[in-house]
């Protein structure tokens, strides 16, 4: 599914549509090149489920921890080991986790439940790509 | 003597600092070479880096205090925020060190061990003041009262500043780390060549995601040939739009709680333009400006220690609250 966002307020308030559509246990990668809006989209989400904390980019502290809520970033990563997949585990215990720059990971994070990508179309709009293995989950979303 | 153990990030650090601040040793493992062999993406970010480094630290920051476990009086820790297995490494060695000598363990809060890195000898600044913490991880404006009292007057809503610099020189296709590399490049440029405009959000807030966005476009305007050609005003005018936005906030932060002194610490402490631009306000030692354990050591000068053998059910925690 693709959704055109002209803001990051509607970047925003697509992200918190699909947040409502999760539960406890979800991944969500969130893909997407450099000031495409990744942060934007997840903080979005996190809106929706109740962090009212600022949501900022894990970019250097890798991760951070809200209510029921996770925010990773792989962005330093070269690719995800062992033991540092011990240290993201817990991250995904219990939370809704949104990952940004997942890409180091793929081999080493739980399959993700809704695969998020987003493009600069301009300089002020987004095309948001959402894609899910489950048929319908995305159908309330147009 | 205080021994103090920093593992938020990637650094694993050890100190001693007196209870007087005079610096005894003040070791930091660094991986910043690894980083920049692997273009700033760190080989591996894990639990088991620090794990085998923190009691070598240790052992080494003994060392060169030419002391010994045996007088060190207080254990102090980053307790958070941060990576949740990277500060368990600290945090459960600072607990064995401590309950295996029977002392007293300081837990400190990472960015008050930042504002502390200003009270060490020998030239210690002192409470109270506005404080400006800028790093990769953070960028906020405190209120700083007291030793043991801090306010958060403003903080980032979405990229830290040394994040911004880091992104920024990949952009321009500069080494690592960013922040040095802009900084160098940006005195051959012309800082007013480009126009990057810093979101102005409400109260004392900062906004950088949208500036590296600028960058972005800007780069793409260019064929590779211009962008060699204009790399070096680039970096001088993307520089001097975040050094800009820190320093009107800063002082905007300055003039509204009416504070005559001001600092600042974290890592981007150490950019030249913006140590130029804040010429009358102290800036952090460079060693210091980075992650540290002298900073940890300080902070828990002013923090109440918990005694043998209270701390052992001590967590750490991964957010700021």
């Amino acid at each position: 599914m693709q959704i055109t966002s002209s803001s990051p307020a509607e970047t925003e308030a697509v992200a918190g549509r699909l947040a409502r559509l999760l539960r406890p246990g979800d991944v969500v990668t969130v893909s997407g090149e450099l000031g495409s809006g990744k942060t934007t989209f997840v903080r979005g989400a996190c809106r929706a489920l109740g962090v009212t904390q600022p949501v900022t980019s894990p970019t250097f502290t890798v991760g951070h921890r809200y209510d029921g809520v996770a925010h990773l970033d792989l962005y330093r990563f070269a690719g995800v080991t062992a033991a540092e997949w011990g240290d993201l585990e817990p991250y995904f215990d219990g939370t809704i986790a949104f990952v940004e720059w997942p890409e180091a990971g793929e081999d080493a994070l739980p399959a993700p439940r809704v695969r998020v990508r987003l493009r600069h179309i301009d300089e002020q709009r987004r095309m948001i790509e959402l894609e899910s293995p489950e048929p319908t989950l995305l159908q309330e979303l147009s | 003597m205080i021994l103090g153990i920093e593992t938020s990030c990637d650094e694993t650090a050890a100190a001693i600092v007196t209870r007087a601040g005079e610096i005894g040793s003040n070791v930091v493992a660094s991986q910043a070479e690894l980083h920049a062999e692997f273009g700033g993406v760190v080989p591996e970010i894990a639990s088991r880096r620090h794990l085998e480094l923190v009691l070598p630290v240790v052992r080494r920051a003994l060392d060169d205090a030419g002391t010994s476990l045996d007088e060190v009086e207080l254990v102090a820790v980053t307790r958070g925020p941060g990576l949740v297995g990277a500060l368990l490494v600290g945090v459960s060695a600072a607990k064995a060190l401590a309950w295996s000598r029977r002392l007293p363990l300081a837990p400190v809060d990472h960015l008050d061990g930042h504002v502390a890195s200003l009270y060490l000898e020998p030239h210690p600044f002192e409470p109270p003041f506005v404080c400006l913490l800028a790093s990769g991880g953070h960028t906020s404006l405190l209120d700083v009262r007291s030793h043991s009292s801090t306010r958060v007057l403003g903080r980032t809503l979405d990229d830290a500043v040394g994040e911004a610099f880091d992104k920024g020189a990949r952009l321009l296709g500069l080494g690592y780390p960013g922040g040095a590399a802009i900084d160098a490049l940006a005195r051959e440029g012309d800082p007013g060549a480009f126009e990057f405009p810093v979101a102005r959000v409400p109260g004392l807030d900062f906004s950088f995601s949208g500036v590296k966005t600028s960058l972005l476009y800007a780069v793409r305007k260019l064929s590779a040939e211009e962008l060699d050609r204009r790399r070096a005003d680039l970096a001088a005018s993307y520089q001097r739009a975040l050094v800009r936005a820190l320093v009107e906030r800063t002082e905007a932060a300055a003039e509204l709680i009416g504070a005559e002194r001001v600092a600042v610490v974290g890592g981007v402490a150490a950019n030249s333009e913006l140590r130029a631009s804040l010429p009358w306000a102290r800036a952090a030692p460079l060693p210091l400006c980075t992650d540290n354990a002298a900073m940890i050591a300080s902070a828990a000068r002013w923090v109440e220690a918990l005694p043998y053998p209270r701390y052992l059910a001590l967590d750490a925690y991964a957010s700021a609250a």
